[in-house]
């Protein structure tokens, strides 16, 4: 019993760690879906961050300036996206996958000039990262049974994961509680009304990209600078195309996306525990079979579970005034 | 006055000559590398194939050509690029390039390919492949001899044979010092991308950390970075792969499993080019040195004098024949399992 719930508690730390980028960039995705602009170009802005964090980080030796020129990065790609989708009214998949292929390109190209170690940037020592944060009473709570054990897992992430999970009750607060949230979910469903009602349409989808990209900013330094200790090509990996499903997944809500997240990740930790352990009833399972648990789960529980995702009313069209 | 013009036309005439011999000798032979995905900066497979074509252009002074395939379509266009571009040799660099060379290798008969770490059996095509399971083997012995906990991982890239034989090899040499070690397995990824994705090796480290064990060996190419890099901040060890990889993280880094992947591609550059270069198999075990484990001053203190004497006499042993080290690619089992 007492293993199986060290274990347990295990899984919670590694879903954590999986779950945060996927977080924070399915929120970043949530700010553009609900102004009515898909972003599928989630995957370059993490992509290019990653890169700017990882770069800066080496070359200034600090994470925080690090993490400042990911958001930078992120937040002008984030512009290209807005100013092709709202200001040109061009084709929102197109501008997005577009910027995805750019920084598959752009950035191991910029790495391989800079630093010529093949499209990496350099290894970061311990100051140039994001360490873990022992929070305060940690050693002292530790022998306390329950509490020491549950608090001793909330304590000894790094900053970003901290930002992320405050980054649900701010983005909650933000979309449900102020009038920039109200407008921005307006904007979305109907940018007619809001346009009628003197509120420019380009303005709130511009503002939404902005906030888009300082999320996406965090979400590909932490690749790099914080549980990564540099940059590698194509290290996003598909994370990007994974938030989307987990914001797709929790209705473009914050705390249901939150929860796709933890359990995208969780099935992701699972399965790397699960590789050549010997199941009861089936045996050991083949790897491959394994692997694929994370996807297989997605479509079950996409196709049984979660109801009708409504989509944003607007989303993927072009606000053309009426003239 | 007449004669001094004379003597240094002569020269210049000589010194032309001179030239335009080097330039013919250096245009017909012209030797080629296409790296693999991973690229060759992977401070592993990749790059000791760099190494080894680098050693070569300084002591021969004839400059390569190389690409990096960042794409699994490239792999088949990049070989026959090479090929019609007019390279003598042309060096393939792993498994997955077999199956294009198969193809390209029939349409130049005339152009010599050497393939690294599959077999291509075609006239024209020298393999060489390693047996990895040796010196997995020796740093397996080394690893359970330093776990405290008696359980030791292995992270592997892409499930593939060659890199269960990593591991195969590896359990064997744990087992061969503690009957009752537990060894932890993880594959990456069964696609080419399971080479390239450290954040995803790392989460399987920090697992294997999770569980106990506290020596962690990375046969991933990049993905072993993130092991590495997870053994670094837990302060547990790891062992690396293919080049020398122990001035990564010195003092987290145990030791590393050594590929000589440079020493082949040095040796089919440079027999190409004093023509004593042969098609077919070669086979590169302990004791043709094309294996081995690394220890230098970035891991001295990790690794016991005791530990080090026994690493030495297994590794005499499997030379000799008194220790078989069995491969999981001849039957695809592994007896250690």
């Amino acid at each position: 019993m007492g293993e199986y719930v060290v274990l347990l508690l295990l899984m919670i730390d590694a879903t954590v760690r999986v779950a945060t980028p996927l977080l924070l960039a399915a929120l970043a995705g949530l700010f553009a879906e609900r102004s009515g602009v898909v972003d599928i170009g989630l995957e370059g802005k993490m992509l290019g961050a990653a890169f700017a964090a990882g770069a800066v980080a080496a070359v200034l030796g600090s994470p925080w300036l690090g993490l400042a020129a990911a958001v930078v990065v992120a937040i002008a790609l984030s512009m290209v996206h807005a100013v092709a989708c709202v200001s040109l009214n061009g084709n929102q998949v197109v501008s997005g996958m577009a910027l995805n292929i750019l920084m598959a390109g752009l950035a191991p190209t910029l790495a391989f000039a800079w630093f010529s170690e093949g499209g990496q940037t350099p290894l970061l020592g311990p100051g140039q990262r994001f360490a873990p944060i022992v929070l305060p009473m940690a050693d002292v709570l530790a022998p306390v049974p329950v509490i020491g054990a549950i608090y001793g897992r909330i304590s000894g992430h790094n900053v970003l994961v901290y930002m992320a999970a405050l980054a649900v009750p701010v983005v909650a607060f933000v979309l449900y509680r102020t009038r920039f949230g109200l407008r921005l979910r307006a904007v979305g469903e109907n940018p007619q009304a809001v346009d009628t009602a003197g509120i420019s349409v380009a303005a709130l989808r511009y503002r939404a990209l902005l906030c888009t990209g300082v999320l996406c900013g965090l979400s590909g330094a932490y690749l790099s600078i914080a549980h990564g200790a540099a940059f590698v090509r194509d290290m996003t990996a598909g994370k990007g195309y994974l938030a989307l499903a987990a914001l797709i997944f929790g209705k473009w809500r914050p705390l249901p996306t939150l929860l796709a997240c933890l359990l995208f990740a969780f099935t992701d930790a699972l399965q790397a525990r699960l590789q050549g352990a010997v199941l009861p009833v089936v045996g050991q399972v083949p790897v491959q079979a394994i692997q694929a648990l994370p996807y297989v789960l997605t479509v079950l529980l996409l196709a049984g579970f979660v109801g009708r995702a409504m989509a944003p009313k607007a989303i993927g069209v072009p606000y053309v005034k009426e003239r | 006055m007449v004669t001094w013009r004379h003597g240094a036309l002569a020269a210049l005439v000589a010194a032309g000559l001179a030239f335009g011999a080097a330039e013919t000798q250096a245009q017909n032979f012209v030797p080629a590398v296409v790296f693999d995905m991973g690229g060759k900066f992977d401070k592993s497979f990749n790059e000791a194939a760099h190494n080894g074509a680098q050693r070569f252009k300084k002591e021969s002074g004839v400059d390569y050509r190389e690409f990096e395939v960042t794409n699994e379509t490239q792999r088949e266009q990049a070989l026959r690029n090479m090929a019609r571009r007019g390279a003598t040799i042309v060096i393939a660099m792993g498994f997955a390039q077999a199956t294009p060379l198969q193809v390209v290798a029939k349409e130049f008969p005339n152009v010599k390919f050497t393939i690294i770490d599959a077999v291509v059996d075609l006239p024209n095509v020298q393999s060489v492949i390693f047996k990895e399971q040796e010196g997995s083997f020796l740093v397996g012995m080394l690893a359970a001899m330093t776990s405290k906990t008696g359980k030791i991982g292995f992270v592997g890239g892409m499930d593939i044979p060659l890199i269960r034989a990593f591991a195969c090899g590896y359990r064997q040499g744990a087992k061969h010092v503690n009957a009752k070690i537990e060894v932890l397995e993880n594959m990456t990824g069964t696609t080419p991308a399971a080479w390239n994705d450290p954040t995803k090796g790392g989460e399987l480290a920090r697992s294997q950390f999770d569980r106990g064990a506290d020596v962690i060996y990375a046969a991933a190419g990049a993905t072993g970075l993130g092991v590495l890099q997870a053994a670094k901040d837990l302060g547990k060890l790891s062992i690396g792969v293919d080049s020398n990889q122990n001035h990564l993280h010195p003092g987290s880094v145990l030791t590393s499993m050594i590929k000589r992947v440079d020493v082949a591609v040095y040796e089919a550059f440079k027999t190409a080019k004093d023509g004593t270069w042969k098609p077919g198999m070669k086979n590169l075990g302990l004791a043709e040195q094309g294996v081995g484990w690394a220890l230098d001053e970035h891991n001295r203190k990790l690794v016991s004098a005791d530990a080090e004497k026994k690493v030495e006499a297994a590794g005499a042993d499997i030379k000799s024949g008194k220790i078989k080290v069995v491969d999981y690619r001849a039957a695809n089992t592994c007896p250690a399992n």
